[in-house]
């Protein structure tokens, strides 16, 4: 019961980790190189859209829940710890994110109908 | 060019010497040793050895040149006794007389010899054959460097539980080989190395016990659970005649019927799943032929009960997706043939520290039928994590399918049956909901280049859904309208690389004489372990659409790599060193072209596909094999 008790602080410590509060000024182009370099695009596919990985853009979720997962990641992500990424580069490769747009909706997609 | 003074014919040579060939055998060694070469240019001088057996005066009486009746001629009797369509080979000396038997005395029929560039690929074609036909395919393999090469697909189809039959030359009497290159090929025990993962094997030692062998072999390989099978066919049995008053038999064949489950059992099971409030089948392996699929169908509706995974219509209302959250709200799962039960009801987290959790609520009930459990070894751990269940039979699921349903139709209330009705309201809700998910999935990077998994699907589907096709290797899309038992062929059992490209060839021959149109989607890594095998399709008009998708990768590998520099938080940036496939990249199309087969690629726009798989189709349509390379996402 103390262990159990111990890994559920420590688990709300991670939930609760700080991170950026809100996503710093990034540069896409930049996000865009390292989301390849630095093999993003393996499991979320070069667009974000998923694969073996979840779907991650567009619209992403929120840089903070973001930079948490990337760092502390609760299911099969490997993490990318501050000392491989940094935070500025996390907030290129969000700005890289945000930048891909919608696409087109299904309805309007003949082969998908 | 002028000949030397001093060369010496080889006739005049053989004239003037035959009288003292006997002599000269004798002191070989040392004339051997005292002989200086030849010298360029010149005839080169026979050895005495071979001066003796060209000239040496046997009597007439002993000196047998031909053989009438080769023993190989009565194995292809047999071979054509237990129906073989097809024997798949790459050329080996210890099975010669095999070879000749069946292109000339059995008139290359039934079986019909497959030119295979690899072993590999002949079992693997075998595994794809059987796949769709649903009984064996012939292989010869070459004694012990063919087998070898053979190892990987015989691993593979043994985890597959699908049944091969494989002939293997192999010379045991050591006074009969010749030497050098046939000592090399020849092994005391040749199928020692692959028993671990085949499911029978035998040495006949006569012909009426190949005979006895080969029919009993069939009967194992054909047995559930199903396998392969080796046979060794001795070089000396293949190439000695039979004797003329020899009465050779062929034992008749008569296939076990497959193993139902226990009635008792069975009435457990139904019992369970006609008051279960929300059951879940997991189809996996059970189904391999239409009627098969037939009886899944009428289980699933008889019970109102989800279907996730295996060889299920994709339209019906009851095929869900599967995942955690199917399982997570289930209170009883029917696992029909799930070879890694485990790693089904379970999660398993691939972090430094490794983790797993049950995908299932406490108190939900899990029943397994399968013929899993009647055949297990020891060494290769194919058979996978132990599942606890709280009922097991051990019988064939697909076998057992219409007496389950017959016990839950007995066992059917009225209350029951209006709450299976609103079940199934909920479920074809929730069916309609996830297509629908899945159509504004496959948007995303709809127009992207490299060309996303999802578009590449959707273009084939376009050109393929008013054919009767057969998706030979890969997955089909959620997004297709799967109805077919054949449509969805499958995959490798053990997932070595280098099966999918023969495979989907075996299973495009199954699929020529119904007159399918056969589509692969094949992966890059897979093709270049064995590429010959395109020419062995072209090579017997083999009719196949491979649409490659080509990542240009061994991405599987490549995560793994990036998930270990991560963990170890050095080198992020390395994860392609030794997991990719480019500079250069491969030319797929032209690759294709030189191999005898129409090539197309490679494609980058998708704008470029349709026209591309038309064509493809087309072709495929009228009966050649056809490749299209497209360059894609990851997955």
């Amino acid at each position: 019961m103390r262990l159990f008790i111990l890994l559920a602080t420590a688990s709300v410590l991670w939930a609760q980790a700080p991170g950026p509060a809100s996503a710093p000024a990034g540069n896409a182009q930049n996000g865009k190189k390292i989301f390849e370099s630095y093999g993003c695009y393996q499991c979320h596919g070069h667009a974000g859209q998923g694969g073996a990985g979840a779907r991650i853009a567009p619209r992403p979720i929120a840089f903070a829940a973001f930079t948490r997962y990337v760092r502390q990641p609760t299911g099969e992500m490997p993490p990318y710890t501050a000392k491989v990424v940094s935070d500025q580069e996390l907030g290129d490769i969000y700005a890289f994110l945000q930048s891909i747009p919608q696409p087109p909706a299904a309805k309007g997609i003949p082969l998908l109908n | 060019m002028k000949k030397s003074k001093t060369s010496i014919g080889r006739r005049g040579f053989l004239k003037g010497t035959a009288a003292g060939a006997a002599a000269i055998v004798a002191a070989e060694p040392l004339a051997k040793a005292q002989r200086p070469s030849p010298a360029s240019g010149t005839a080169v001088i026979p050895s005495a050895t071979a001066l003796a057996a060209e000239t040496s005066t046997i009597p007439a009486a002993i000196e047998v040149l031909t053989a009438d009746r080769p023993g190989s001629d009565f194995m292809v009797d047999i071979l054509k006794s237990l129906g073989f369509e097809y024997i798949a080979a790459n050329p080996g000396s210890s099975f010669r007389s095999l070879h000749e038997s069946i292109v000339n005395y059995g008139g290359n029929k039934s079986p019909e010899l497959l030119t295979c560039c690899h072993e590999e690929s002949s079992v693997a074609l075998a595994d794809g054959y059987a796949r769709v036909e649903g009984k064996p395919m012939a292989v010869m393999a070459h004694s012990t460097v063919g087998l070898q090469h053979a190892a990987m697909a015989i691993y593979n189809t043994y985890a597959a539980r699908m049944p091969v039959f494989i002939i293997l030359g192999n010379t045991i009497d050591a006074e009969t080989r010749r030497p050098g290159i046939e000592w090399y090929h020849s092994a005391q025990d040749a199928v020692a190395m692959v028993r671990e993962y085949t499911k029978w094997d035998d040495l006949p030692i006569s012909l009426p016990h190949f005979a006895e062998s080969a029919v009993r072999g069939y009967k194992i390989a054909m047995t559930a659970p199903m396998g392969p099978v080796v046979l060794v066919a001795d070089s000396d049995l293949q190439e000695r005649p039979v004797a003329k008053e020899a009465r050779m038999k062929i034992p008749k064949l008569t296939l076990p019927a497959p193993l139902s489950g226990d009635s008792g059992a069975v009435a457990e099971v139904a019992r369970l799943l006609v008051n279960a409030q929300n059951p879940v089948i997991l189809a996996d392996r059970c189904v391999r032929s239409e009627a098969g699929m037939k009886n899944l169908v009428e289980l699933a509706e008889t019970v109102q009960a989800p279907v996730a995974g295996g060889k299920f219509p994709s339209r019906h209302p009851l095929s869900q997706a599967g995942g955690r959250g199917l399982l997570a709200n289930a209170d009883l799962i029917l696992a029909l043939e799930v070879p890694d039960l485990w790693g089904t009801i379970n999660s398993y987290r691939d972090q430094q520290i490794r983790t797993y959790r049950s995908n299932i609520k406490p108190g939900a009930k899990v029943v397994s039928i399968s013929t899993g459990e009647l055949d297990i070894k020891s060494n290769y751990q194919y058979f996978q994590r132990y599942a606890e269940v709280d009922v097991a039979i051990a019988a064939d699921a697909e076998a057992t399918l219409a007496s389950l349903t017959e016990a839950c139709k007995r066992l059917i209330t009225a209350d029951r049956k209006r709450a299976f009705e609103e079940r199934g309201k909920k479920l074809a809700a929730a069916h309609d909901q996830a297509l629908e998910r899945a159509r504004t999935e496959a948007t995303y990077a709809w127009d992207e280049s490299p060309v996303s998994t999802a578009r590449m699907a959707a273009e084939l589907w376009a050109q393929i859904k008013d054919k009767d096709w057969s998706l030979v290797t890969g997955g089909a899309s959620r997004l297709w309208n799967v109805e077919k038992y054949y449509q969805s062929v499958g995959g490798g059992g053990a997932g070595g690389l280098g099966y999918s490209a023969p495979a989907s060839v075996g299973a495009a021959l199954a699929n020529r004489k119904h007159g399918r149109l056969s589509v692969a989607i094949q992966t890059d890594g897979d093709l270049m372990y064995a590429p010959g095998v395109l020419w062995t399709a072209a090579h017997h008009r083999i009719p196949l659409l491979s649409v490659m998708h080509n990542n240009r990768a061994y991405h599987q590998e490549v995560m793994h790599i990036q998930r270990m520099a991560n963990r170890h938080q050095r080198g992020i940036t390395n994860a392609g060193i030794g997991t990719t496939i480019t500079d250069p990249n491969i030319d797929f199309g032209a690759m294709a072209k030189s191999l005898g087969i129409h090539g197309e690629g490679p494609i980058t726009d998708p704008k470029d596909l349709a026209p591309a798989l038309k064509r493809g189709v087309e072709i495929a349509m009228r009966g050649e094999p056809v490749l299209v390379d497209v360059v894609t996402q990851p997955r």
